[in-house]
Parts: C-alpha cells; sequence; structure tokens
C-alpha cells in the first residue's frame, strides 16, 4: 500500500491534468459541503431579485424566482454529488459481491450469474431508467436505487475476471491447504487483491452516475422540486436559454468539471493500481 | 596470436526513475580464437548484461559508461554506428538466448526466418542457393528432418528444436564468436545433453570461439576452455577451467563449487551454504561485495574492494587474501 | 521395509486434463507407489511427465480421475469436510515460486499467522506472537522481519516464509514442490540444508519432487523416475546412482553435468535422441520406447509393468523380463 501511495504521487505529479482535477474535485466538494454558509436561502423566492445576472453579491445571478444562483448551483451539487457516491457505493458493493462470487464458485452458478450480468449490459439503460423513474416515487432514493441497477454489471465483470485469474494463484491454494474457507479466502485474500480494480471501478462510476443523474432529472425524472440538482437546473435554465444563457452554463460547467475530474482521476489511480496494463 | 575480443573496463549502469543499477563495473577480460569462454554467476551479477554489450544490445534505461572499451580483432566496437552493429551482428559475432521462443517471431516460418538473416548480410546468392544453405545450416545443428523444419512455425517445434534452429539461424552468418546466454537453462536435462554436444562439434567443425554464459558449474566442466567468475557486476576469479576447479582462490568460486549437490559425490554430506543474499546492486557495498557473505572476511574486505590479480600465469583473482599471500610471500622471499 | 508405516499409499493413480478433439492429456497415468513414515520419497522426471501434478493429486489439491490415494489409511478423495480440515493441519506444501506463492497483501506476520488462526492452535495473542516469532527464527528469519511486507524479500527469504507458513501447524507430512528450482544457485543450498534440519528436528515424512537428481539424491531415501506420466524406476537413492535398471534411468543419470572436468570428460554420457512425445497421445507400449537405445520388439507393443527386479528395487522394463509373483 505505501509503495502504492508513492507510485500514486508520482504518477499524480507527472500528470498536470489529473493534478488539477484533483484540486478541482476538492475544492468542489470543499465548496458543496459548506453551502450552508452562504448568506441566501436556496429555495426562498423573491420575485423582486429575479434574473438579476452576473454580479459581485450574486456570483452566477439569480434565476427566474430570485433565489441565488450559486447558493442553488452549491445546493444541487449537494444533491449531484450524494447521488453519484451512493449509487457509487451501491454499484460496487453489488458488482463485487456477484462478480466474486461468480468467479470463485466458477460452473453454473458462474455461467447463471454470467447470464444475467451479460442481460443487464446489454439493455438499453437510459431507457428502461426512464420508464423506471417514470412508474415509481420519484425522488432521491428511487434514483440512486435506479442507477446503480443498471451500472453494477460492468463492476461485476471486472471484479469476476480477476478473481478468476487470482483464484488459480499459488497462494490461494497454499490458504485452502491451510484448511481456509472459502469466506476467509474471498475476504482475507482475494478482495483485498483486487481492490485495485474496484477502486478506479469506483471512480469512474462516480463520474457515471453524476451524468446519468443529470440527464435524468434533465428530463424531469430525477429530484423533485424544490430539490434542485445541477441537471434540474439544466432543464429550469431551458426556457431563459437564449436571453439569460448563464442559467445553463454555470451547472454545465459544474457538471462537465466533475464528471471531467472523476474520469482522469480515475485514469491516474488505473495506472497506479493496475500496472500490468500500462507495462 | 592476437585476441579475438578484448573488453576493457566495460561499466554498465541502468538509470531508473528510483536509482542506479550498477549492473557492470568495470571489468576487462579477453577472448581467445576458437575457444570457449564460460562466463559464470548467478542472476543479477552482470553476466547477460556483459553479453549484451558485446553485441550493441544495451537499450535505454541501460548505457555503457563513458571509458568502457571492446575491441573486436582490434577494432573498437563500442562507438559503432547502427549500420556498423547491423553488419557486425550474424557476420562476426552471434548471440543465442535462453527463451528460443521469444527469440522466433512466431507468425512466420522457421525457413523464411532463416534466409531473412542471410538477405541481411547481403551475400549475392540465389534463393534456391539460400534454402540450400538454409538446410545445410538446420542439417548441421542436429535436425534429422531440416528440410520439413523449413516449412514449420516455431509453436510446432519442441523446446530442443527451437533452440537447434536458434544455433542454426546464429552460425548461418559463420561469425567468429558466438555468444551463448544461458543457452540450456529452459531445457531437460537430457536435450541439454543433445544441445551442448552438438554445440561442442559444431564448434569443431567451424573453429569458432564460443562465450558460454551460464549460472552452472556443471555444464562448464568439460566444455569450456577458461571460465570467468562474476559476482556482483564485477569478476572475481579468471583463469583455466582447470585451474578454477582444481585449484580455486576467491571464496565465493569455493563456495559455488561446494555448494551444489553432486551426484558423484557422496549424499550425507551436508551442502555448503553461501549465507545471506546477493547485495543491491542499485547500492553496491563500498569494499568487497562478497565481503558479507564471505566466511573468510577481513576488516579491510568491508572497506576497499579488492582487484583482479594475477595469481599464476592466467588465474587471477579478486580477494584480500590472494593479496596477503602474495605480500608474505615476498616479504619471505 | 514393508513392516514400516505406510503414511501414504498411491495406487493406479490417474489424472486427465481434456484436451482438444475430445482427447485427453494423460498427465499421471496410473502410478503407485507408497510413503513411509519418516522418510522422503523423491519424484524425478522432465518437464511435462507429471511429477507436479501427481503431487497435487496426491495431497487432494487437485482432483483425481481415477485410482486412490490413501492417507493414513484414509481415501483423500473422499474425505467429508471435517476430515479434510484436519487432513489440512497433517499435510503441508512448499510450493515452486516463492513470488506467486505468498500473497502480496499481507505481512508477513499474518501470512505465517493464517494457520494458527485457521486451527486456533494458540489461546490468546501473546501466543500467537510467540508461536509465530519461534516460526521465523526456525526458518532463519528475524524477528524484525515480521511486520514487513513480502514483496521487501528475495526469493530465498520468501521461500523461508513459504516454509515457515507450512510448518506453522506442525505438519507430519510435507509436500515439497520443486522449492528451490526458481531460486539462485547460492541460495538453494541454504534451503536444501534448512529442509533437511527440519526434517529431523520435526521428524517430517517427505515428498519432494525436482527436475534435478542431483539435488533430489541428495535429500531423498528413495526416489520414483517419472517419464510421460508413468513411474519407470523406483529404489532407494543410492541404489538409484550405482546400478540403475532402466534405461531411461541410466539416460537422465549420465546426462546430469558433473562440475568437474577430469570426471565430466571421463565418463561415458548416453545423449538421448529426440525429445519426450506428447502426452495427449503416448505411444503405445512402451512409452520411452521411441528414445531407447535397448528397445526391443516387445517394447513398442506391449506396456511394460512394475515388478519387483532386485529387493526393494522396482522397474518397469521389458529387459528385465516377466517376474513370476
Amino acid at each position: 500500500m505505501k509503495d502504492n501511495i508513492r507510485t500514486f504521487k508520482k504518477e499524480l505529479f507527472s500528470n498536470k491534468a489529473a493534478m488539477f482535477s484533483l484540486i478541482l474535485l476538492f475544492i468542489l466538494i470543499t465548496a458543496v459541503l459548506l453551502a450552508p454558509l452562504s448568506p441566501y436561502d436556496p429555495y426562498k423566492l423573491d420575485a423582486g431579485q429575479k434574473l438579476l445576472g452576473i454580479s459581485g453579491e450574486h456570483w452566477f445571478g439569480t434565476d427566474e424566482y430570485g433565489r441565488d444562483y450559486f447558493t442553488r448551483a452549491l445546493y444541487g451539487g449537494r444533491v449531484s454529488l450524494l447521488v453519484g457516491f451512493l449509487s457509487m457505493l451501491m454499484t460496487v458493493a453489488i458488482g463485487t459481491v456477484i462478480g466474486v462470487f461468480s468467479g470463485y464458485a466458477g460452473g453454473r452458478l458462474d455461467t447463471f450469474l454470467m447470464s444475467f450480468t451479460d442481460i443487464f449490459l446489454a439493455l438499453p439503460s437510459m431507457l428502461l431508467m426512464v420508464i423506471l423513474n417514470a412508474f415509481l416515487q420519484p425522488g432521491l432514493k428511487t434514483l440512486v436505487v435506479v442507477l446503480s441497477l443498471f451500472s453494477w454489471a460492468s463492476v461485476a465483470r471486472i471484479t469476476r475476471a480477476e478473481t478468476m485469474s487470482l483464484k488459480e494463484r499459488d497462494f490461494i491454494v497454499a490458504s485452502r491447504n491451510l484448511g481456509a474457507s472459502n469466506i476467509r479466502i474471498i475476504f482475507v485474500h482475494i478482495i483485498p487483491n483486487i481492490l485495485g480494480p474496484i477502486i478506479v471501478a469506483a471512480t469512474l462510476s462516480v463520474a457515471n452516475a453524476i451524468l446519468m443523474e443529470s440527464s435524468l432529472s434533465f428530463l424531469g425524472l430525477g429530484v423533485q422540486i424544490p430539490l434542485a440538482s445541477w441537471g434540474s437546473m439544466l432543464q429550469g435554465a431551458q426556457a431563459y436559454i437564449l436571453n439569460y444563457p448563464y442559467l445553463a452554463v454555470f451547472p454545465g460547467l459544474m457538471i462537465l468539471i466533475t464528471v471531467l475530474s472523476f474520469n482522469l482521476l480515475g485514469d491516474v489511480l488505473r495506472n497506479v493500481l493496475e500496472p500490468k496494463i500500462v507495462k | 596470436m592476437g585476441n579475438l575480443l578484448e573488453v576493457r573496463n566495460l561499466s554498465v549502469s541502468f538509470f531508473t526513475y528510483e536509482s542506479t543499477v550498477q549492473a557492470v563495473r568495470d571489468i576487462s577480460f579477453d577472448l581467445a580464437p576458437g575457444e570457449t569462454t564460460a562466463l559464470v554467476g548467478e542472476s543479477g551479477c552482470g553476466k547477460s548484461v556483459t553479453s549484451k554489450s558485446i553485441m550493441g544490445l544495451i537499450k535505454k534505461p541501460g548505457k555503457i559508461l563513458e571509458g568502457s572499451r571492446i575491441y573486436f580483432k582490434g577494432q573498437c566496437i563500442t562507438d559503432f554506428t547502427i549500420k556498423e552493429w547491423e553488419r557486425f551482428r550474424g557476420k562476426n559475432c552471434s548471440i543465442i538466448f535462453q527463451d528460443a521462443l521469444a527469440s522466433l517471431n512466431p507468425t512466420m516460418k522457421i525457413g523464411r526466418q532463416i534466409i531473412e538473416v542471410l538477405n541481411n548480410h547481403d551475400t549475392g546468392l540465389s534463393r534456391d542457393e539460400k534454402v540450400k544453405k538454409a538446410v545445410e545450416m538446420l542439417a548441421m545443428t542436429g535436425i534429422a528432418d531440416a528440410a520439413g523444419c523449413l516449412e514449420k512455425y516455431p509453436h510446432e517445434l519442441s523446446g530442443g528444436m527451437r533452440q537447434r534452429v536458434m544455433i542454426a539461424m546464429a552460425l548461418i552468418g559463420r561469425p567468429e564468436l558466438l555468444i551463448a546466454d544461458e543457452p540450456t537453462t529452459s531445457l531437460d536435462v537430457t536435450v541439454q545433453a543433445q544441445i551442448l554436444e552438438q554445440m561442442k562439434q559444431l564448434q569443431q567443425k567451424l573453429n569458432m570461439a564460443i562465450l558460454l554464459v551460464t549460472h552452472d558449474l556443471g555444464i562448464v566442466a568439460d566444455a569450456a576452455n577458461k571460465i570467468i567468475i562474476m559476482y556482483a557486476g564485477r569478476i572475481v576469479e579468471q583463469g583455466p577451467a582447470r585451474e578454477i576447479f582444481y585449484h580455486p582462490v576467491h571464496p565465493y568460486t569455493k563456495a559455488l563449487l561446494d555448494s551444489v549437490p553432486r551426484i558423484d559425490r557422496d549424499r550425507t554430506k551436508r551442502l555448503r551454504a553461501i549465507e545471506g543474499n546477493i547485495p543491491d546492486m542499485a547500492n553496491p557495498p563500498k569494499g568487497c561485495a562478497f565481503c558479507g557473505r564471505c566466511p573468510e572476511a577481513m576488516n579491510i574486505c568491508e572497506e576497499h574492494a579488492p582487484v583482479l590479480r594475477q595469481i599464476e600465469g592466467p588465474h587471477a583473482a579478486a580477494c584480500w587474501l590472494n593479496e596477503l599471500h602474495t605480500i608474505h610471500g615476498g616479504t619471505d622471499a | 521395509m514393508n513392516d514400516r508405516e505406510k503414511i501414504l499409499e498411491v495406487k493406479n493413480l490417474k489424472k486427465y486434463y481434456p484436451a482438444k478433439h475430445g482427447n485427453y492429456l494423460k498427465a499421471v497415468d496410473g502410478v503407485t507407489f507408497d510413503i513411509y513414515r519418516g522418510e522422503t520419497l523423491g519424484i524425478v522426471g522432465e518437464s511435462g511427465c507429471g511429477k507436479t501434478t501427481c503431487g497435487k493429486t496426491c495431497i487432494g489439491i487437485l482432483p483425481k480421475t481415477d485410482g486412490t490415494v490413501y492417507f493414513r489409511g484414509k481415501d483423500i478423495h473422499r474425505m467429508t469436510r471435517k476430515q479434510r480440515f484436519a487432513f489440512t493441519k497433517e499435510v503441508q506444501m512448499i510450493f515452486q515460486d516463492p513470488y506467486a506463492s505468498l500473497d502480496p497483501h499481507q505481512k508477513v506476520y499474518n501470512i505465517i499467522a493464517e494457520g494458527i488462526r485457521i486451527h486456533r492452535l494458540a489461546g490468546n495473542k501473546t501466543e500467537e506472537q510467540k508461536m509465530v516469532l519461534e516460526l521465523l527464527e526456525m526458518a532463519g528469519l528475524l524477528a524484525g522481519h515480521a511486520s514487513r511486507n513480502v514483496h521487501e524479500f528475495s526469493g530465498g527469504q520468501r521461500q523461508r516464509i513459504g516454509i515457515a507458513r507450512a510448518l506453522s501447524v506442525n505438519p507430519g507430512f510435507l509436500f515439497c514442490d520443486e522449492p528451490i528450482s526458481a531460486l539462485d544457485v547460492s541460495i538453494q543450498a541454504q534451503i536444501i540444508n534448512l529442509l533437511m534440519d527440519l526434517k529431523k528436528e520435526k521428524d517430517l515424512t517427505m515428498f519432494f519432487i525436482a527436475h534435478d537428481l542431483s539435488i533430489v539424491r541428495h535429500i531423498s531415501d528413495r526416489i520414483g523416475v517419472m517419464y510421460l506420466g508413468k513411474m519407470v524406476e523406483l529404489t532407494d537413492s543410492d541404489t538409484l546412482y550405482d546400478h540403475p535398471l532402466h534405461p531411461y534411468t541410466e539416460a537422465l543419470l549420465t546426462a546430469i553435468p558433473i562440475a568437474d572436468p577430469d570426471i565430466s570428460a571421463g565418463r561415458k554420457q548416453m545423449i538421448l535422441e529426440g525429445e519426450v512425445p506428447s502426452p495427449v497421445n503416448p505411444p503405445q507400449g512402451c512409452r520411452f520406447a521411441g528414445r531407447c537405445k535397448k528397445c526391443m520388439g516387445i517394447c513398442h507393443d506391449t506396456e511394460p509393468v512394475m515388478q519387483e527386479i532386485e529387493p526393494n528395487h522396482w522397474a518397469a522394463c521389458h529387459l528385465y523380463g516377466r517376474k513370476e509373483k
């Protein structure tokens, strides 16, 4: 692990874009966490203050209901990032469990689970998510569940492949030969050794989830009013896009920065944690 | 008779991000024409790097350091251009490696690969003549169905056959020096015996010098005229084969001879293990590199590295014990 | 000799792997031998002769295709979960590759302590620590090594860690699968000496596999020679060297280089032609017939059986005719 941290630093310092994205993410997350420090209430309507444009007082201007757009963006970021992280956790949890068990057990269980996974990979996920969201009670929880439901499959594929190659290795044979139970082997020897690829997949899945959440919210199927996310802010900005383009630009930029940063970070982590791909 | 190859003060280092690995540290030796010289040492001692230096195969991050000189028949080859290297390889000097499968192109038939070697050295032969020459060479390395072998792909051949093909490819340009880098390490003993015997016969037929790079003193015993023992990037002892086997001077050589179980010896005798581990070449010890593992180490060994000094005739060793004997011998006389 | 306690009884063991076109790769094709308590049985053979597969099948790491393996009278391929668990405390293994056989994400301490934890051999943490330190010392490592990561160690030291791990459960039987072939020459002797010392100290029964006959001879009391999935000769170490019966053994012995120019030049090498045939389609009759210098007509048709040609000296070769039982 110590070595990994050292290579991570090395890789990070040699990759300017990744360094930059890490700093951006840090600033973004801190800002979003500190959102309540803002002097404005993100939900309070004030018709007199509507569509004020960018100023020293309102950095991102105000929206059509007179709410401070910067504060809205911060609170929206809370929702977007929360959805991203929560669905990442769920995605990784489901994907790892299915992948590891499938790869470790092999045989029929593996065939069955992998067919199942393949079906999920082949589904037109956006379409189904739209349909599912329309039927279910819309909200944050639904969003997280639906998002993870359609993204665990790729994680399962990765973890299964890693587990398969790992379980034939001598140190696993040695452990089994010492009488270790399957559960022990999985938790003590397999999962720590595939943590690298899991972390990479997790990082990339945060970006993916944020993007998906934005798309769904943009379609009006994500978080519900008065809660905002970057996606729903984009949707609200549609009507004013010609006269007040900043309403669309800021949330769009936030999405772009966040997703790009997570992807760049994922690439760096991949170089560090899965050196075989690089060499 | 002049030397075929003279290596003078060869140093090779590998520059990596974290450290500089001093693989070969200032070694000098000669090869006589038509003779077999064995370069013996464990992994990481610099023997393969030495052989690659002679072939101009050191690539980044490796670098032959300033002041290193290698002369082939009096001509300095260390500052050859790419063109000159191409002419040199195969014609003056050839190399075969341990892993024949990795050295052959898996998608090309054996015949084409051998003829390609001939094409590189514009021999002015017609295609038919080249094919004939390839068949001749394969037959000479002991391949029974040489003509049939031309039409095969590397993966269709067994390990021993592949190594024979490698030898044929190396020798088709009739080089004066063949470097065999662990040629039989990945082969089974019975096949190893075949290949070694074949190499001996070929050497007599073609009258070439062989530099046999190996970790196994056993295969060297009846093949080599001269032996060079390397440890941690330096030559620790060199001399005629019989001298090395029967009158070893350096403690490392002695230990190497005693640490391997021998089929002709009493099996109940305990092996003499060399304690400790090979030093890290990124940070080689100041004094003698073997000092930490040497049963006869003295204070001076830790501080100062001994130089290679003549013992008797061509037999030389780098050990302070040896110096001591010479000094004492000197005062007595 | 036969009245000594048999620890492992292997009868007609077969291990096939499915190959292309419905064929089978016959890695081990009917091998029979016993291992007696307290002895070291070595198995030699060239790559692909099935020695490692045979060993792994004998200790239940690989499932068998046919035949039986009894460990102290119990069929090891038909054990209940509980019996299997008890068996793992009795039988341990040293691996060939010291790099692949240690979990790269574990500290040395945890690697060695794993067996102690699984079999609950230590009453508490302090006891466990004491046991791990003893094991480290026994394997020639330092107490300070316990808290280090495996990748900081060289091949020889890793092999020592592997030995400490195997002995952590106090097994009576140790299977060594080419434990030194991946090590440097100067390190090999350390590990051989360590294994031999431990064998004596712990009264172990050892099953030792290697391709190097000189090493096997050094460490073993009896040696079995394998060729293409079959055992061709089995006898005690000195007899095998002084007086080999099977032509393959003879060739193997003379092919070994001797680090002595005079002896090397003086002896007659029996250089075999050709190479080991494919185990997917082994030749009919004697499998060695195609390379054998003493091959007779019968060798190509009938497969020779293992028989006791001289007391305690078994060989499978037609040269010695058919002995009546």
